[in-house]
């Protein structure tokens, strides 16, 4: 044998695993950097300023395309997951349950598509029937598809669980919604908790379907950026993406926290 | 009984048992079935019946049947209504294959040493690289793309930075496919990285020892023992990267700009200004189609080897 001591070790992937970690990261600092810089031409750096903050706060169609993908985001999230919820409980724990594979299948159909696709036929649908709000559009399709992105971590926490706890709540005399809100409902809060959280980002991220649906007075924050980035230098892009950056980082990290505690606690 | 058995009183436990189990399973899945079939299942029908359907004279559609949106792919109609072929949508079609296919193979070279490495790690520090892959991906996709046309632009960073080592000035590496597969490289890398960090994390490690006794080199090891035993993963990240890959829309709208389409971009535009809705359906019909066949082989193909097994 040539090298080494350790036969599972790869020379290079060190190096290798860091610049993979310098390249994932190194775009999104380059954005951060330059959203403190003075000069209005993003790559040409002047010197350390927070005007871009203040003109980005005080930009009155970027606080109402956030107020549109937040109001869209929360609606969208507790539809999809109040639905994922009862797809998992019935497609887990129902008995004899005709169609499950197809039920499941149509549930996850979302995943299966090119989301272009299901934007454009939305968009024909909701002409066809004349549906004119711009609001009930975007809610209608979003809650469509975070439904599969709730839906698997539920069904995911849900099929790992045990029958003990929810049987000793029924023979100590419980009846069924009280085992479900007292026993049931607790054990797969982490797995509930995931799916809200994961549906509320990826409604709040989406583009395709909220560019083909939104109207004049109901932007959403990733379609106002589209316009942004379209339209040209805007200074203050960078210091809405350094927020925004940061705001989804923070998400995230609270999201895994807590999915993490369910698994230790699973275990 | 024609009492409504949902009404029942929870509590007369095992008599109303079965029933209330088949009861869940009704309206626990109506909501889904209701939502899916109006959000998903309407639509896709009838956008398979407008991409049959005649181009209304000011945009839109009527109801008169009509290949004019698929012929459209290969031929153009020439003043005299004859119809002559034309390669350009076919090499959108093609360039949108040879993206993807390019994406998938980009991220899974990085991937699999990356995964490999991070596997290789004490269980405390394993957690924080996961969680460090995993985080980039949930900062919101149209920025991700922005931050490669602020590295790649004209007045970007990259450019600025040949700049001073002595590289002609105003240099841009925009609008063409390399910058379009830059961003989506980019954009769906974690996609391929969970998966076969997965895994490979559960290849067992005794194995490649046992490779190695029996003087298999690293390489022999990597190619007959460790890749054929994560192909689970690597399938799986193929899959989650290639699909969304062919539908990419942001990525060649933002950095292949208006000439380097994609099927995804191709679409968007058709339906944009009210250009051409059954042409529009019949390219998200080719699109969806592509992506059902390549979803149903890989599943029957996993299927014949579980079986096999």
């Amino acid at each position: 044998m040539s090298t080494g001591h350790d036969v599972k070790r790869y020379p290079g992937l060190g190096p290798l695993t860091g610049l993979f970690f310098l390249y994932l990261y190194a775009p999104l600092a380059v954005v951060v950097i330059y959203s403190f810089n003075a000069n209005r031409i993003a790559g040409v750096w002047t010197h350390f300023s927070l005007q871009w903050y203040s003109s980005a706060l005080n930009n009155a169609a970027l606080m109402n395309a956030l107020k549109t993908s937040l109001t869209v985001a929360v609606v969208a999230t507790v539809v999809s997951t109040l639905i994922a919820l009862a797809a998992a409980l019935a497609i887990i724990r129902g008995k004899d349950v005709r169609f499950r594979k197809l039920s499941e299948t149509v549930v996850n159909l979302p995943l299966l598509l090119p989301e272009i696709v299901l934007a454009v036929a939305t968009l024909i649908l909701f002409s066809l029937i004349g549906i004119q709000n711009g609001m009930a559009k975007l809610i209608i399709a979003h809650s469509a598809f975070c439904t599969p992105f709730a839906f698997l971590p539920i069904r995911a926490r849900l099929q790992g669980m045990s029958l003990d706890l929810e049987e000793a709540s029924a023979d100590l005399y419980a009846s069924r919604w009280t085992t479900f809100r007292r026993v049931t409902l607790p054990l797969i809060f982490p797995g509930v908790f995931s799916g809200a959280m994961l549906a509320f980002l990826i409604s709040m991220d989406d583009f395709i379907t909220s560019n083909m649906l939104s109207t004049g007075g109901t932007t959403t924050l990733p379609v106002y950026i589209f316009s942004l980035i379209r339209s040209g230098t805007s200074p203050e892009l960078n210091a809405i993406a350094t927020l925004l950056i940061l705001a989804s980082l923070i998400l995230a990290t609270a999201a895994l926290l807590v999915a993490a505690r369910g698994t230790r606690d699973n275990a | 009984m024609t009492m409504d058995t949902l009404h029942l009183p929870f509590a007369t436990k095992r008599a109303s048992g079965a029933r209330f189990w088949r009861n869940l399973s009704f309206w626990g899945l109506l909501p889904s079935w209701l939502l899916m079939g109006f959000a998903l299942i309407l639509p896709i029908a009838i956008i398979a019946a407008v991409s049959v359907a005649t181009r209304g004279a000011h945009g839109g559609f009527t109801w008169d049947f009509n290949l004019a949106g698929y012929s459209q792919i290969l031929f153009n109609e020439g003043w005299t209504g004859e119809l002559e072929f034309t390669p350009q949508y076919l090499m959108i079609i093609a360039r949108t294959f040879l993206l993807a296919g390019a994406t998938t193979l980009i991220c899974l070279l990085f991937a699999v040493p990356v995964a490999y490495f991070i596997s290789r790690q004490p269980p405390s520090q394993k957690a924080i690289l996961v969680y460090l892959v995993t985080l980039p991906f949930w900062v919101s996709m149209i920025l991700r793309v922005y931050a490669w046309m602020i590295i790649l632009g004209k007045e970007g960073t990259l450019p600025r930075l040949l700049e001073n080592l002595g590289f002609p000035p105003g240099m841009s590496f925009m609008f063409n496919d390399g910058a379009t597969l830059t961003a989506m490289v980019y954009t769906y890398m974690p996609l391929m990285v969970l998966p076969v960090f997965a895994s490979i994390e559960k290849l067992d490690g005794t194995l490649i020892e046992a490779s190695h006794d029996l003087y298999g080199d690293r390489w022999v090891t990597l190619r007959r023992v460790i890749l054929p035993l994560t192909a689970p993963g690597i399938l799986a990240g193929a899959i989650l990267v290639f699909v969304p890959s062919l539908g990419a829309v942001l990525e060649p709208t933002l950095m292949g700009g208006g000439k380097q389409m994609m099927m995804g971009s191709l679409i968007q535009l058709q339906f944009g200004g009210g250009r051409n809705w059954p042409f529009g359906a019949a390219i998200a019909m080719t699109l969806m189609a592509v992506v059902l066949i390549f979803l149903i082989f890989t599943a029957l193909r996993s299927a014949r080897k579980e079986t096999a097994k």
